[in-house]
């Protein structure tokens, strides 16, 4: 499975990736291409038209397509996350109503959480859903949602019950063009480009009973069971770019000459080359084996796939930085691809947890064992 | 449909050292592909197959290790596969290639309506072995086809390639037709394909179970011998004329009338 999305990366992907990042264009064709290979179905249970793969099996798709585009990468991997809280939590008749079509990659999902006032500050939402005869009224806007407007399935967080803080949110499956949902600005990003992230606006949106997700009330415990099983992804995500930046790094160093010599010669390159193929290997290791505790079923997931993405996305940050240093002036031309990676790294620091929020609640776990080993 | 492709394993490089002492190409350490002709004809054939319905079937001559390459055809589409592999095919020329090929499809495949090729292998380069695959079969032949128009009431029509434009053929099936690059994009396998392709039973079919004629494969059958195979020598030899235009034609007119060319 690696080597086939390897030559997808290779054939079909690279040969786009830079007019995709200069023109912020979502990556519609690849994204069939990654579903005619049948990767859409890899985190789907086999019967609902999936294959029944894991967290595991997510990380090694994420980390080749992020080798050569994180853009691409993030639009497939939002998928299963959007699609997540259906799988885990929802009901039979919604599983079966709408997984098949996420597993053959003819529906992508969104998962709606992040509003303006309610960042790694998720339990501040705003956003409402009123019961009413057979069904919810959401009202409220979210913000910073990957795949708006190209998902035709979005997972959204919105309060029941107002008076409970975090506890009276619950989760809704919502089908684009449902009346009173729109879209609304379409941002314009450091990195990620291809990755289209806007704006969802609910006004007045009736949804049935039926797209629930489980209970009133279980929203936030969802988001947070989601969440822990998509971060080995973004350390995935991480790894990839991290991987792409060192291959780039070594080819350039071995042909660029100066002082007579290819600069791969240059102890102080070779340093910098040793360290960032070490931390590449820790980071890999640390989120596969991260991905593989989420797979086994384990009830407490969230400090190691909470370190994964932490590591992960600070060694991206780290290497592609230092690539682009390899390359020197070249790097910090348009015309390599560094300079690209360096941008796409930054966010996996920031999302799906920032590494401030994620470093707090690690310390919160260390603190309770005294430091000791898990 | 019944349709059937054949596929050969090339070495990837187009940097093929020769021994001097065989004048056989040195294949050790350099990975083999498949020839990349074939794989537009593997995909022409899973598309008249989503087209028209049917089965396609994917055959090799080669050593053991063209199995991988068979295996791959499923994972992309194929629907079976057999491998023409005997110490006895070695050496074969064109023409007991054919032979060969065409053994298995008459003597194992039976059913067939359409054979498609690629238009010819990048390490022999002749383009022969389809046309020569028709001739043995008696089927129908077009060559260098980049489109296929239609195909009904037992006759495929095809627009060939020629080299100041297009042509439109129509032949009666069964026919060989051989396909150009450009035909079609060739599809990546799928998640499914590649579990299908592992556990597919792959055929070797030898000498022995397609009861071939031992004068006519392999070495025994070649028409053609390979005496030699070289790079010419590269020898600059020859004379810059002077003056402009004008006097170096009269300068060229006289040497060729002084050397009894002209």
């Amino acid at each position: 499975m690696r080597n086939l999305v390897h030559r997808i990366a290779e054939e079909r992907i690279l040969p786009v990736r830079a007019e995709l990042d200069e023109k912020e264009e979502f990556p519609r064709a690849l994204i069939n291409d990654l579903a005619a290979s049948d990767l859409f179905r890899i985190f789907v249970p086999e019967e609902y038209d999936g294959m029944g793969g894991g967290c595991f099996d997510l990380c090694l798709v994420v980390e080749e397509l992020s080798r050569v585009c994180s853009g691409v990468a993030v639009s497939f991997a939002a998928s299963g996350l959007g699609s997540f809280a259906i799988r885990q939590f929802g009901s039979e008749e919604q599983k079966r109503k709408y997984l098949p079509d996420v597993a053959a990659g003819n529906k992508l999902t969104a998962f709606a959480l992040t509003e303006a006032t309610a960042g790694s500050d998720a339990a501040a939402l705003k956003a409402t859903a009123d019961k009413v005869s057979g069904g919810y009224v959401l009202n409220g806007t979210k913000q910073f949602i990957t795949n708006a407007r190209e998902a035709d399935i979005y997972t959204v967080i919105a309060l029941t019950n107002k008076t409970k803080g975090s506890r009276g949110a619950s989760s809704f499956i919502v089908e684009k063009n449902t009346p009173g949902f729109s879209f609304g600005k379409k941002e314009h990003k450091m990195g990620i480009r291809a990755s289209v992230t806007g704006e969802l606006i609910f006004q007045n949106c009736f949804v049935p009973e039926s797209n629930l997700i489980g209970k009133e009330g279980m929203g936030f415990i969802q988001v947070l069971r989601t969440l822990d099983w998509s971060r080995p992804g973004i350390g995935a995500q991480a790894v990839g770019v991290a991987q792409g930046a060192l291959e780039a790094s070594v080819e350039y160093a071995k042909q660029r000459v100066q002082f007579d010599h290819p600069i791969i010669a240059l102890p102080v390159v070779q340093n910098k080359l040793a360290d960032m193929a070490i931390k590449v290997e820790a980071a890999r290791a640390l989120v596969y084996a991260a991905a593989r505790t989420v797979d086994s079923g384990a009830k407490q997931i969230s400090e190691e796939s909470s370190m994964a993405k932490v590591f992960a996305s600070d060694v991206a940050m780290e290497v592609t930085t230092n690539a682009v240093q390899i390359f020197g002036g070249a790097g910090y031309m348009r015309d390599y691809p560094v300079e690209k990676m360096m941008r796409d790294a930054k966010v996996t620091q920031i999302y799906e947890g920032a590494n401030d929020t994620l470093r707090s609640n690690i310390a919160g776990e260390v603190r309770k064992r005294g430091g000791k080993r898990n | 449909m019944n349709i059937v492709v054949c596929l050969k394993q090339v070495p990837a490089t187009t940097e093929v050292k020769i021994d001097p002492q065989t004048n056989t190409l040195i294949r050790e350490g350099i990975k083999n592909v498949v020839n990349p002709y074939d794989t537009y004809a593997l995909e022409e054939a899973i598309r008249l197959k989503e087209r028209f319905g049917g089965i396609v079937t994917v055959i090799s001559m080669g050593p053991p290790q063209a199995e991988q390459m068979l295996r791959e055809a499923i994972a992309s589409g194929a629907d079976q596969a057999y491998l023409l592999s005997d110490r006895a095919f070695a050496g074969a020329d064109t023409l007991a290639t054919s032979y060969t090929l065409s053994l298995a499809i008459t003597r194992k495949i039976n059913e067939c309506d359409l054979v498609v090729c690629g238009r010819q292998s990048v390490d022999g380069d002749t383009g022969q072995v389809s046309p020569q695959l028709a001739q043995t079969l008696a089927y129908s032949f077009v060559s260098y086809v980049d489109n296929i128009e239609d195909i009904s009431e037992g006759k495929i029509r095809v627009r060939r390639m020629i080299e100041e434009g297009h042509e439109i053929i129509e032949a009666f099936l069964p026919a060989v037709i051989s396909v150009v690059k450009g035909i079609n994009v060739p599809r990546l396998p799928s998640l499914r394909g590649i579990m299908r392709a592992k556990n597919a039973a792959i055929p070797v079919l030898n000498a022995q179970s397609l009861d071939a004629d031992p004068q006519m494969i392999g070495l025994n059958g070649s028409a053609t011998k390979v005496v030699r195979i070289f790079s010419p020598e590269r020898v600059c030899r020859g004379e810059k004329l002077p003056g402009d235009a004008e006097a170096q034609v009269d300068c060229l007119i006289t040497k060729l009338r002084e050397s009894g060319i002209i």
